[in-house]
Protein backbone atom coordinates (compact mmCIF):
# COMPACT_ATOMS: atom_id res chain seq x y z
CA UNK A 1 0.00 0.00 0.00
CA UNK A 2 1.55 3.23 -0.77
CA UNK A 3 -0.05 6.72 0.67
CA UNK A 4 0.87 10.00 0.57
CA UNK A 5 -0.04 13.65 0.18
CA UNK A 6 -0.66 14.42 -3.98
CA UNK A 7 0.95 17.36 -5.84
CA UNK A 8 -0.60 18.25 -9.27
CA UNK A 9 0.89 19.00 -12.88
CA UNK A 10 -1.03 19.38 -16.01
CA UNK A 11 -0.95 17.95 -18.93
CA UNK A 12 2.45 16.93 -21.43
CA UNK A 13 5.29 17.41 -18.39
CA UNK A 14 7.72 16.69 -20.68
CA UNK A 15 11.74 14.84 -19.37
CA UNK A 16 12.73 18.58 -19.76
CA UNK A 17 10.86 19.97 -17.10
CA UNK A 18 11.07 16.71 -15.28
CA UNK A 19 15.30 16.71 -15.61
CA UNK A 20 16.69 19.81 -18.00
CA UNK A 21 19.03 18.38 -20.38
CA UNK A 22 21.78 21.20 -19.19
CA UNK A 23 22.17 19.03 -16.43
CA UNK A 24 22.93 15.59 -17.58
CA UNK A 25 26.49 15.85 -18.45
CA UNK A 26 26.71 14.64 -14.49
CA UNK A 27 25.59 10.83 -13.81
CA UNK A 28 25.45 11.26 -9.87
CA UNK A 29 21.47 11.06 -9.20
CA UNK A 30 21.39 12.67 -5.64
CA UNK A 31 23.14 15.65 -7.23
CA UNK A 32 20.94 16.06 -10.73
CA UNK A 33 17.90 15.03 -8.45
CA UNK A 34 18.23 18.69 -6.85
CA UNK A 35 16.86 20.10 -10.16
CA UNK A 36 14.29 17.88 -10.12
CA UNK A 37 11.17 20.19 -11.86
CA UNK A 38 12.70 22.98 -11.27
CA UNK A 39 11.60 24.72 -14.61
CA UNK A 40 8.25 23.78 -13.85
CA UNK A 41 7.94 23.89 -10.25
CA UNK A 42 11.15 25.55 -8.56
CA UNK A 43 9.54 24.88 -5.27
CA UNK A 44 9.38 21.44 -5.81
CA UNK A 45 12.61 20.20 -4.28
CA UNK A 46 12.13 21.78 -1.02
CA UNK A 47 8.92 20.99 -0.64
CA UNK A 48 8.10 16.89 -1.79
CA UNK A 49 8.50 14.54 1.34
CA UNK A 50 9.07 11.03 0.77
CA UNK A 51 6.46 9.00 -0.31
CA UNK A 52 4.57 11.99 -1.89
CA UNK A 53 2.43 11.19 -4.79
CA UNK A 54 2.29 13.45 -8.01
CA UNK A 55 -0.82 13.39 -9.86
CA UNK A 56 -0.83 14.78 -13.56
CA UNK A 57 -2.63 15.05 -16.74
CA UNK A 58 -2.06 13.49 -20.65
CA UNK A 59 1.32 12.68 -21.81
CA UNK A 60 3.51 12.68 -18.60
CA UNK A 61 7.24 11.89 -19.27
CA UNK A 62 7.06 12.62 -22.88
CA UNK A 63 9.80 13.38 -24.76
CA UNK A 64 13.29 11.76 -24.34
CA UNK A 65 14.30 8.65 -22.96
CA UNK A 66 16.77 10.17 -19.92
CA UNK A 67 15.86 7.56 -17.27
CA UNK A 68 16.99 10.44 -15.48
CA UNK A 69 13.95 12.07 -15.22
CA UNK A 70 11.85 9.02 -13.37
CA UNK A 71 15.56 8.05 -11.12
CA UNK A 72 15.34 12.45 -9.99
CA UNK A 73 11.63 11.59 -8.94
CA UNK A 74 12.72 8.48 -7.31
CA UNK A 75 15.12 9.83 -5.39
CA UNK A 76 13.12 13.26 -4.01
CA UNK A 77 10.71 10.30 -2.28
CA UNK A 78 7.96 10.52 -4.73
CA UNK A 79 6.14 7.00 -4.09
CA UNK A 80 4.10 6.99 -7.25
CA UNK A 81 2.82 8.68 -10.21
CA UNK A 82 -1.02 9.07 -11.02
CA UNK A 83 -1.86 10.32 -14.62
CA UNK A 84 -4.30 9.90 -17.07
CA UNK A 85 -2.07 8.76 -19.39
CA UNK A 86 2.09 7.93 -19.90
CA UNK A 87 4.37 8.47 -22.72
CA UNK A 88 5.50 4.52 -23.08
CA UNK A 89 9.27 5.28 -23.06
CA UNK A 90 8.78 7.06 -19.15
CA UNK A 91 6.35 4.46 -18.07
CA UNK A 92 8.31 1.55 -19.05
CA UNK A 93 11.56 3.41 -17.43
CA UNK A 94 9.25 4.18 -14.32
CA UNK A 95 8.96 0.33 -13.83
CA UNK A 96 12.10 -0.72 -14.85
CA UNK A 97 13.56 0.85 -11.71
CA UNK A 98 11.23 0.10 -8.95
CA UNK A 99 8.34 3.52 -9.56
CA UNK A 100 5.03 2.88 -9.65
CA UNK A 101 2.99 4.61 -12.10
CA UNK A 102 -0.65 3.95 -12.55
CA UNK A 103 -3.21 5.27 -15.30
CA UNK A 104 -5.94 6.94 -13.83
CA UNK A 105 -7.69 10.52 -14.09
CA UNK A 106 -7.72 12.17 -10.62
CA UNK A 107 -7.57 15.94 -11.47
CA UNK A 108 -10.26 16.66 -9.75
CA UNK A 109 -8.73 16.05 -6.67
CA UNK A 110 -6.90 18.73 -4.83
CA UNK A 111 -3.32 19.35 -4.22
CA UNK A 112 -2.38 18.32 -0.93
CA UNK A 113 -5.27 16.15 -0.34
CA UNK A 114 -3.77 12.52 1.02
CA UNK A 115 -3.90 9.26 -1.19
CA UNK A 116 -3.71 5.86 -0.57
CA UNK A 117 -2.63 3.27 -3.60
CA UNK A 118 -3.46 -0.43 -3.07
CA UNK A 119 -1.33 -1.16 -6.88
CA UNK A 120 -2.44 -5.24 -6.88
CA UNK A 121 -6.39 -4.68 -5.82
CA UNK A 122 -6.14 -1.69 -8.37
CA UNK A 123 -8.05 0.41 -5.74
CA UNK A 124 -7.61 4.31 -5.48
CA UNK A 125 -8.70 6.22 -1.86
CA UNK A 126 -8.45 9.61 -0.68
CA UNK A 127 -8.47 10.83 2.63
CA UNK A 128 -11.30 13.29 1.84
CA UNK A 129 -13.08 10.37 0.73
CA UNK A 130 -12.93 9.87 -2.97
CA UNK A 131 -12.94 6.27 -3.90
CA UNK A 132 -11.58 5.06 -7.36
CA UNK A 133 -10.46 1.67 -9.13
CA UNK A 134 -7.59 1.25 -12.10
CA UNK A 135 -6.40 -1.92 -13.92
CA UNK A 136 -3.88 -3.18 -12.07
CA UNK A 137 -0.77 -4.15 -13.99
CA UNK A 138 0.12 -7.66 -15.33
CA UNK A 139 1.21 -9.59 -12.76
CA UNK A 140 5.08 -9.95 -14.05
CA UNK A 141 5.29 -6.17 -13.65
CA UNK A 142 3.91 -6.13 -10.30
CA UNK A 143 6.78 -8.74 -9.34
CA UNK A 144 8.96 -6.42 -11.08
CA UNK A 145 8.08 -3.42 -9.07
CA UNK A 146 7.80 -5.51 -5.98
CA UNK A 147 11.83 -6.49 -6.63
CA UNK A 148 12.69 -3.06 -7.08
CA UNK A 149 13.08 -3.28 -10.85
CA UNK A 150 14.27 -4.87 -13.40
CA UNK A 151 18.00 -4.62 -11.97
CA UNK A 152 16.92 -6.93 -8.61
CA UNK A 153 15.01 -9.06 -11.05
CA UNK A 154 17.93 -9.63 -13.25
CA UNK A 155 20.65 -9.56 -10.62
CA UNK A 156 18.76 -13.08 -9.27
CA UNK A 157 19.23 -14.54 -12.51
CA UNK A 158 23.10 -13.97 -12.96
CA UNK A 159 23.57 -15.44 -9.43
CA UNK A 160 23.38 -18.74 -10.46
CA UNK B 1 -7.15 -14.73 -40.70
CA UNK B 2 -6.86 -11.28 -41.49
CA UNK B 3 -3.14 -9.93 -42.59
CA UNK B 4 -0.43 -9.04 -40.44
CA UNK B 5 1.17 -6.04 -39.73
CA UNK B 6 4.53 -4.31 -39.82
CA UNK B 7 5.02 -3.96 -36.00
CA UNK B 8 3.74 -7.64 -35.51
CA UNK B 9 5.82 -9.82 -38.49
CA UNK B 10 9.31 -7.99 -36.83
CA UNK B 11 8.48 -9.04 -33.36
CA UNK B 12 7.41 -12.18 -33.67
CA UNK B 13 10.43 -13.15 -35.85
CA UNK B 14 12.35 -11.67 -33.24
CA UNK B 15 10.25 -13.20 -30.58
CA UNK B 16 9.70 -16.71 -32.43
CA UNK B 17 6.39 -16.59 -31.94
CA UNK B 18 2.92 -15.55 -33.77
CA UNK B 19 2.70 -12.54 -31.90
CA UNK B 20 -1.10 -10.94 -32.31
CA UNK B 21 -2.04 -7.17 -31.52
CA UNK B 22 -1.89 -6.41 -27.79
CA UNK B 23 0.50 -9.61 -26.52
CA UNK B 24 3.90 -8.62 -25.16
CA UNK B 25 6.77 -10.85 -26.36
CA UNK B 26 10.11 -11.39 -25.23
CA UNK B 27 12.25 -10.46 -28.48
CA UNK B 28 16.10 -11.11 -29.13
CA UNK B 29 16.78 -7.56 -30.12
CA UNK B 30 19.33 -7.49 -33.64
CA UNK B 31 21.30 -3.91 -32.59
CA UNK B 32 21.68 -2.06 -29.69
CA UNK B 33 22.61 1.71 -29.93
CA UNK B 34 23.80 3.88 -27.37
CA UNK B 35 25.42 7.46 -27.08
CA UNK B 36 26.94 9.29 -23.73
CA UNK B 37 23.91 7.69 -21.75
CA UNK B 38 26.13 4.15 -21.92
CA UNK B 39 27.45 5.78 -19.01
CA UNK B 40 24.54 5.41 -16.68
CA UNK B 41 24.05 2.03 -18.79
CA UNK B 42 27.34 0.83 -18.10
CA UNK B 43 27.09 1.39 -14.00
CA UNK B 44 23.82 -0.68 -14.02
CA UNK B 45 25.16 -2.75 -16.27
CA UNK B 46 28.22 -3.78 -13.75
CA UNK B 47 25.14 -3.86 -11.00
CA UNK B 48 23.34 -6.64 -13.11
CA UNK B 49 26.61 -8.70 -12.52
CA UNK B 50 26.42 -10.34 -16.23
CA UNK B 51 29.80 -11.53 -16.72
CA UNK B 52 29.76 -10.34 -20.34
CA UNK B 53 27.98 -8.52 -22.92
CA UNK B 54 25.67 -11.15 -25.18
CA UNK B 55 27.19 -9.79 -28.46
CA UNK B 56 29.67 -7.16 -28.57
CA UNK B 57 29.27 -6.96 -32.20
CA UNK B 58 25.46 -6.00 -31.69
CA UNK B 59 25.96 -2.95 -29.73
CA UNK B 60 26.85 0.28 -31.15
CA UNK B 61 28.26 3.38 -29.00
CA UNK B 62 28.45 6.83 -30.53
CA UNK B 63 29.68 10.12 -28.95
CA UNK B 64 27.30 13.00 -29.96
CA UNK B 65 25.34 14.70 -27.34
CA UNK B 66 29.19 16.27 -26.10
CA UNK B 67 31.16 15.77 -28.39
CA UNK B 68 34.68 17.36 -27.99
CA UNK B 69 33.74 17.33 -24.16
CA UNK B 70 32.07 20.50 -22.48
CA UNK B 71 32.60 20.21 -18.83
CA UNK B 72 34.42 17.42 -16.79
CA UNK B 73 31.79 15.86 -16.02
CA UNK B 74 31.20 15.39 -19.65
CA UNK B 75 35.06 14.10 -20.25
CA UNK B 76 34.79 11.45 -17.19
CA UNK B 77 31.44 10.16 -19.02
CA UNK B 78 33.11 9.35 -22.45
CA UNK B 79 36.40 7.83 -20.67
CA UNK B 80 33.93 5.32 -18.35
CA UNK B 81 32.17 4.65 -22.11
CA UNK B 82 35.81 4.01 -23.62
CA UNK B 83 37.47 1.89 -20.76
CA UNK B 84 34.20 -0.36 -21.05
CA UNK B 85 34.42 -0.41 -24.49
CA UNK B 86 37.75 -1.47 -24.43
CA UNK B 87 37.51 -3.99 -21.81
CA UNK B 88 33.79 -5.61 -23.45
CA UNK B 89 35.68 -6.00 -26.80
CA UNK B 90 33.06 -3.87 -28.36
CA UNK B 91 34.13 -2.64 -31.98
CA UNK B 92 31.52 -0.55 -33.37
CA UNK B 93 32.56 2.50 -31.48
CA UNK B 94 32.43 6.02 -33.00
CA UNK B 95 33.91 8.09 -30.51
CA UNK B 96 36.06 10.97 -32.72
CA UNK B 97 32.98 12.96 -33.76
CA UNK B 98 31.64 10.82 -36.44
CA UNK B 99 28.33 12.39 -36.01
CA UNK B 100 25.02 11.98 -34.63
CA UNK B 101 24.03 8.17 -33.64
CA UNK B 102 21.03 8.42 -35.79
CA UNK B 103 22.90 9.65 -39.13
CA UNK B 104 25.86 7.60 -37.94
CA UNK B 105 24.38 4.42 -37.75
CA UNK B 106 22.14 4.29 -41.88
CA UNK B 107 25.81 5.33 -42.70
CA UNK B 108 27.92 3.15 -41.57
CA UNK B 109 25.54 0.10 -42.52
CA UNK B 110 24.27 -1.02 -39.34
CA UNK B 111 20.49 -0.56 -40.33
CA UNK B 112 18.94 -3.21 -42.40
CA UNK B 113 15.39 -3.73 -43.12
CA UNK B 114 13.19 -5.43 -40.85
CA UNK B 115 15.68 -5.67 -37.83
CA UNK B 116 14.46 -5.21 -34.62
CA UNK B 117 16.76 -1.88 -32.97
CA UNK B 118 16.81 -0.59 -29.69
CA UNK B 119 18.60 2.92 -28.55
CA UNK B 120 18.63 4.21 -25.69
CA UNK B 121 17.68 7.58 -27.43
CA UNK B 122 14.06 8.24 -27.91
CA UNK B 123 14.58 9.84 -31.65
CA UNK B 124 15.66 5.64 -32.29
CA UNK B 125 12.75 5.71 -34.38
CA UNK B 126 14.66 7.19 -37.26
CA UNK B 127 15.29 4.38 -38.66
CA UNK B 128 12.43 3.29 -39.69
CA UNK B 129 13.42 5.67 -42.25
CA UNK B 130 15.04 2.26 -43.63
CA UNK B 131 12.23 -0.22 -42.56
CA UNK B 132 13.38 -1.49 -39.40
CA UNK B 133 11.29 -1.89 -36.10
CA UNK B 134 13.07 1.07 -34.50
CA UNK B 135 12.34 2.23 -30.75
CA UNK B 136 14.08 4.65 -28.11
CA UNK B 137 14.38 2.85 -24.34
CA UNK B 138 15.63 3.83 -21.34
CA UNK B 139 19.24 3.36 -19.58
CA UNK B 140 17.90 -0.27 -17.29
CA UNK B 141 16.40 -1.64 -20.41
CA UNK B 142 19.67 -1.24 -22.29
CA UNK B 143 21.39 -2.41 -19.29
CA UNK B 144 19.63 -5.53 -19.02
CA UNK B 145 19.83 -5.99 -23.29
CA UNK B 146 23.94 -5.85 -23.14
CA UNK B 147 23.61 -8.31 -20.25
CA UNK B 148 20.90 -10.82 -22.19
CA UNK B 149 20.24 -9.40 -25.99
CA UNK B 150 16.43 -9.82 -25.07
CA UNK B 151 13.75 -6.91 -23.88
CA UNK B 152 9.46 -7.33 -23.31
CA UNK B 153 7.54 -5.63 -25.92
CA UNK B 154 4.11 -4.95 -26.31
CA UNK B 155 2.89 -5.45 -29.83
CA UNK B 156 1.62 -2.11 -31.24
CA UNK B 157 -1.24 -1.01 -32.50
CA UNK B 158 -0.84 0.34 -36.14
CA UNK B 159 -1.57 4.05 -37.58
CA UNK B 160 -1.49 4.25 -41.16
CA UNK B 161 -0.65 8.02 -42.31
CA UNK B 162 -1.69 7.97 -46.29
CA UNK B 163 0.21 10.89 -47.42
CA UNK B 164 -0.97 12.07 -51.05
CA UNK B 165 -0.30 14.51 -53.53
CA UNK B 166 3.14 16.02 -53.96
CA UNK B 167 5.03 18.88 -51.71
CA UNK B 168 4.47 22.36 -53.00
CA UNK B 169 8.02 24.21 -53.82
CA UNK B 170 9.31 25.71 -50.48
CA UNK B 171 7.51 23.38 -48.41
CA UNK B 172 9.68 19.97 -46.98
CA UNK B 173 8.94 16.61 -45.09
CA UNK B 174 9.02 18.63 -42.13
CA UNK B 175 6.02 21.04 -43.04
CA UNK B 176 4.41 17.44 -43.57
CA UNK B 177 5.50 16.60 -40.11
CA UNK B 178 4.73 19.47 -38.20
CA UNK B 179 1.23 19.73 -39.96
CA UNK B 180 0.79 15.95 -38.97
CA UNK B 181 1.64 16.55 -35.20
CA UNK B 182 -0.30 19.53 -35.13
CA UNK B 183 -3.50 17.51 -36.54
CA UNK B 184 -3.05 14.52 -34.07
CA UNK B 185 -0.96 15.69 -31.23
CA UNK B 186 1.34 15.05 -29.03
CA UNK B 187 0.18 12.09 -27.80
CA UNK B 188 -1.93 11.52 -30.72
CA UNK B 189 -0.26 8.29 -32.05
CA UNK B 190 1.22 7.31 -28.21
CA UNK B 191 1.98 3.33 -28.07
CA UNK B 192 1.37 3.01 -31.74
CA UNK B 193 3.85 2.15 -34.85
CA UNK B 194 3.28 4.44 -37.53
CA UNK B 195 3.78 3.86 -41.03
CA UNK B 196 3.70 7.03 -43.40
CA UNK B 197 2.51 6.18 -47.25
CA UNK B 198 1.24 7.71 -50.21
CA UNK B 199 2.32 9.35 -52.88
CA UNK B 200 4.53 12.21 -51.00
CA UNK B 201 6.66 9.46 -49.16
CA UNK B 202 7.09 7.44 -52.20
CA UNK B 203 8.56 10.67 -54.17
CA UNK B 204 10.83 12.00 -50.90
CA UNK B 205 14.41 11.31 -50.52
CA UNK B 206 15.60 8.98 -47.76
CA UNK B 207 16.48 12.12 -46.03
CA UNK B 208 13.52 13.33 -46.24
CA UNK B 209 11.80 10.22 -44.83
CA UNK B 210 14.31 9.92 -41.96
CA UNK B 211 12.49 13.85 -40.73
CA UNK B 212 9.12 11.41 -40.79
CA UNK B 213 10.14 8.48 -38.85
CA UNK B 214 12.79 10.83 -35.94
CA UNK B 215 9.65 12.81 -34.97
CA UNK B 216 7.30 9.78 -35.00
CA UNK B 217 8.45 10.06 -31.10
CA UNK B 218 7.19 13.89 -30.29
CA UNK B 219 3.41 12.17 -31.12
CA UNK B 220 4.33 9.49 -28.72
CA UNK B 221 4.96 6.65 -31.42
CA UNK B 222 6.67 3.27 -30.44
CA UNK B 223 8.38 3.22 -34.02
CA UNK B 224 7.83 4.94 -37.32
CA UNK B 225 8.40 3.34 -40.66
CA UNK B 226 8.73 3.97 -44.36
CA UNK B 227 8.50 0.69 -46.24
CA UNK B 228 11.78 0.06 -48.68
CA UNK B 229 11.70 0.75 -52.50
CA UNK B 230 14.28 1.49 -54.59
CA UNK B 231 15.89 4.35 -53.10
CA UNK B 232 16.26 2.33 -49.70
CA UNK B 233 17.72 -0.30 -52.06
CA UNK B 234 20.21 1.77 -53.38
CA UNK B 235 20.79 3.93 -50.62
CA UNK B 236 21.45 0.05 -48.58
CA UNK B 237 23.26 -1.18 -51.27
CA UNK B 238 25.88 1.54 -51.53
CA UNK B 239 26.56 0.07 -47.60
CA UNK B 240 26.74 -3.28 -48.25
CA UNK B 241 23.48 -3.54 -46.18
CA UNK B 242 22.21 -7.17 -46.57
CA UNK B 243 18.27 -6.76 -48.44
CA UNK B 244 17.09 -9.84 -47.43
CA UNK B 245 14.89 -8.82 -44.51
CA UNK B 246 12.55 -6.48 -45.85
CA UNK B 247 8.76 -6.67 -44.20
CA UNK B 248 5.65 -5.51 -45.19
CA UNK B 249 2.54 -4.66 -43.66
CA UNK B 250 -0.38 -7.20 -45.16
CA UNK B 251 -2.83 -4.65 -46.94
CA UNK B 252 -6.06 -6.43 -44.74
CA UNK B 253 -4.03 -6.00 -41.82
CA UNK B 254 -5.88 -4.17 -38.85
CA UNK B 255 -4.87 -0.91 -38.49
CA UNK B 256 -6.31 2.42 -37.87
CA UNK B 257 -5.88 4.89 -41.23
CA UNK B 258 -5.65 9.12 -41.89
CA UNK B 259 -5.60 10.44 -45.07
CA UNK B 260 -4.27 13.73 -45.70
CA UNK B 261 -3.37 15.63 -49.00
CA UNK B 262 -0.16 17.29 -48.97
CA UNK B 263 -0.57 19.50 -51.87
CA UNK B 264 -1.76 22.44 -49.87
CA UNK B 265 0.88 22.51 -47.68
CA UNK B 266 2.47 25.67 -46.37
CA UNK B 267 5.80 26.37 -44.46
CA UNK B 268 4.75 25.30 -41.08
CA UNK B 269 6.36 26.09 -37.02
CA UNK B 270 5.70 24.52 -34.19
CA UNK B 271 5.76 27.66 -31.30
CA UNK B 272 6.76 27.23 -27.68
CA UNK B 273 6.69 25.25 -25.66
CA UNK B 274 4.83 21.90 -27.14
CA UNK B 275 5.73 20.42 -30.33
CA UNK B 276 2.24 20.13 -31.57
CA UNK B 277 1.38 24.27 -31.08
CA UNK B 278 1.79 24.45 -34.72
CA UNK B 279 1.08 27.63 -37.34
CA UNK B 280 2.00 28.76 -40.57
CA UNK B 281 5.32 30.50 -40.67
CA UNK B 282 4.06 33.78 -42.50
CA UNK B 283 1.56 34.18 -39.52
CA UNK B 284 4.54 34.64 -37.37
CA UNK B 285 6.04 37.16 -39.02
CA UNK B 286 6.65 39.89 -36.19
CA UNK B 287 8.67 37.78 -34.33
CA UNK B 288 12.17 38.57 -34.04
CA UNK B 289 14.65 36.03 -33.84
CA UNK B 290 18.47 36.17 -31.87
CA UNK B 291 19.27 32.17 -32.80
CA UNK B 292 18.79 30.20 -35.79
CA UNK B 293 20.19 26.33 -35.67
CA UNK B 294 20.33 24.38 -38.51
CA UNK B 295 21.18 20.67 -37.72
CA UNK B 296 20.23 17.95 -35.51
CA UNK B 297 19.28 14.28 -35.77
CA UNK B 298 15.92 15.77 -37.66
CA UNK B 299 17.45 18.40 -40.46
CA UNK B 300 21.27 17.95 -40.27
CA UNK B 301 21.73 16.02 -43.79
CA UNK B 302 22.84 17.28 -46.66
CA UNK B 303 19.36 18.17 -48.36
CA UNK B 304 19.13 20.33 -45.07
CA UNK B 305 22.05 22.60 -45.67
CA UNK B 306 21.55 22.60 -49.22
CA UNK B 307 18.33 24.05 -49.17
CA UNK B 308 19.32 26.61 -46.26
CA UNK B 309 22.24 27.54 -48.68
CA UNK B 310 20.10 28.14 -51.91
CA UNK B 311 18.56 30.58 -49.66
CA UNK B 312 21.73 32.33 -47.88
CA UNK B 313 24.04 32.44 -51.15
CA UNK B 314 25.43 35.60 -52.05
CA UNK B 315 23.81 37.00 -49.02
CA UNK B 316 24.32 37.92 -45.34
CA UNK B 317 22.08 36.78 -42.19
CA UNK B 318 20.73 39.62 -40.49
CA UNK B 319 23.29 41.17 -38.02
CA UNK B 320 21.22 40.48 -35.05
CA UNK B 321 20.96 36.61 -35.84
CA UNK B 322 23.40 34.04 -34.80
CA UNK B 323 23.12 31.43 -37.25
CA UNK B 324 24.50 27.80 -35.93
CA UNK B 325 25.39 25.39 -38.55
CA UNK B 326 25.84 21.72 -37.33
CA UNK B 327 25.87 18.98 -39.87
CA UNK B 328 24.30 15.83 -38.67
CA UNK B 329 27.53 13.52 -39.31
CA UNK B 330 31.19 13.82 -40.86
CA UNK B 331 30.28 12.72 -44.27
CA UNK B 332 27.44 15.19 -44.21
CA UNK B 333 30.54 18.27 -43.40
CA UNK B 334 32.95 16.39 -45.89
CA UNK B 335 30.38 16.32 -49.00
CA UNK B 336 28.93 19.55 -47.56
CA UNK B 337 32.94 21.15 -47.32
CA UNK B 338 33.60 19.67 -50.93
CA UNK B 339 30.65 21.35 -52.72
CA UNK B 340 30.82 24.37 -51.13
CA UNK B 341 27.87 24.38 -48.96
CA UNK B 342 29.67 24.58 -45.73
CA UNK B 343 31.35 28.03 -47.54
CA UNK B 344 27.95 29.37 -48.25
CA UNK B 345 26.75 28.92 -45.20
CA UNK B 346 30.10 30.70 -43.62
CA UNK B 347 30.25 33.19 -45.88
CA UNK B 348 26.47 33.91 -45.26
CA UNK B 349 27.48 34.61 -41.35
CA UNK B 350 26.92 31.40 -40.22
CA UNK B 351 29.20 29.56 -37.36
CA UNK B 352 29.64 26.03 -38.26
CA UNK B 353 30.23 23.89 -35.74
CA UNK B 354 31.57 19.98 -35.66
CA UNK B 355 29.38 16.94 -36.39
CA UNK B 356 26.64 16.03 -33.42
CA UNK B 357 23.62 17.08 -31.22
CA UNK B 358 24.77 20.75 -31.11
CA UNK B 359 22.28 23.05 -28.87
CA UNK B 360 19.41 20.73 -29.66
CA UNK B 361 19.15 19.70 -26.51
CA UNK B 362 20.87 22.43 -24.77
CA UNK B 363 24.20 20.38 -23.49
CA UNK B 364 26.71 23.44 -25.47
CA UNK B 365 27.26 24.96 -29.05
CA UNK B 366 24.87 27.85 -28.42
CA UNK B 367 22.15 28.35 -25.48
CA UNK B 368 19.86 30.93 -25.27
CA UNK B 369 19.86 33.38 -22.60
CA UNK B 370 16.38 34.43 -20.96
CA UNK B 371 14.16 36.35 -23.63
CA UNK B 372 16.03 35.32 -25.90
CA UNK B 373 13.61 33.41 -28.90
CA UNK B 374 15.07 30.66 -31.78
CA UNK B 375 14.25 29.53 -34.50
CA UNK B 376 15.78 25.91 -34.93
CA UNK B 377 15.42 23.06 -37.71
CA UNK B 378 15.46 20.28 -34.21
CA UNK B 379 12.53 18.02 -32.60
CA UNK B 380 11.80 19.87 -29.24
CA UNK B 381 10.77 22.83 -27.93
CA UNK B 382 10.02 22.30 -24.84
CA UNK B 383 10.51 24.87 -21.97
CA UNK B 384 14.49 25.01 -21.38
CA UNK B 385 15.23 22.83 -23.84
CA UNK B 386 17.86 24.85 -25.34
CA UNK B 387 19.57 26.63 -22.39
CA UNK B 388 17.08 29.06 -20.23
CA UNK B 389 13.88 27.90 -19.31
CA UNK B 390 13.12 31.61 -20.11
CA UNK B 391 13.97 31.30 -23.90
CA UNK B 392 11.29 30.52 -26.58
CA UNK B 393 12.01 28.04 -29.23
CA UNK B 394 10.33 27.82 -32.25
CA UNK B 395 10.72 24.39 -34.88
CA UNK B 396 10.71 24.54 -38.89
CA UNK B 397 12.03 23.54 -41.97
CA UNK B 398 15.56 24.11 -42.97
CA UNK B 399 14.20 26.77 -45.71
CA UNK B 400 12.37 28.73 -43.15
CA UNK B 401 15.15 28.70 -40.27
CA UNK B 402 17.09 29.99 -43.46
CA UNK B 403 14.83 33.03 -44.38
CA UNK B 404 14.46 33.59 -40.94
CA UNK B 405 17.93 34.13 -40.15
CA UNK B 406 18.12 36.19 -43.43
CA UNK B 407 15.45 38.88 -42.37
CA UNK B 408 16.36 38.58 -38.63
CA UNK B 409 12.24 37.56 -37.96
CA UNK B 410 10.45 34.23 -38.34
CA UNK B 411 9.72 34.22 -42.65
CA UNK B 412 7.63 32.06 -44.68
CA UNK B 413 10.29 31.18 -47.37
CA UNK B 414 8.06 31.62 -50.01
CA UNK B 415 8.56 35.23 -49.15
CA UNK B 416 11.64 35.61 -50.55
CA UNK B 417 11.18 33.08 -54.33
CA UNK B 418 13.02 34.50 -56.88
Amino acid sequence: MIEGRIWKYGDHVNTDLIIPGRYLDNYDVPTLAEHAMEDIDPLFVSKVRRGDILVAGRNFGCGSSREQAPLVLKEKGVGAIVAVSFARIFYRNAINIGLPVVVADLTSLDEGDVLSIDLSRGLLRSASGWESSFRPLPPQLLELLEKGGLVSSLRERFKH
Amino acid sequence: MSGRTFAQKVLSRASGTEAEVGDTVVATVDLAMSHENAALVSRIFHEIGAPAVWDPEKIVLVFDHRIPASTISAAEGHKTVREFAEKKGIINFYRHGEGICHQVLPEKGHVRPGALIVGSDSHTSTYGAFGAFATGIGATEMAAVWATGELWFRVPETLRIINEGVLPPYTMSKDLMLRIIGDIGADGANYRCVEYVGEAVDEMTISSRMVLCNMAIEMGAKAGVCFPDQKTRDYLAARSVSLDGELFSDEDAEMSHCELDVSDLVPLVAAPHSVDNVCSASSLSDMTVDQAVLGSCTNGRLEDLHAAASLLDGKSISPSVRLIVVPASKEVYRMAMEDGTLATLADAGGIVVNPGCGPCLGAHQGLLASGERAIATTNRNFRGRMGSPEAEIYLASPLTVAASALRGRITDPRELMS
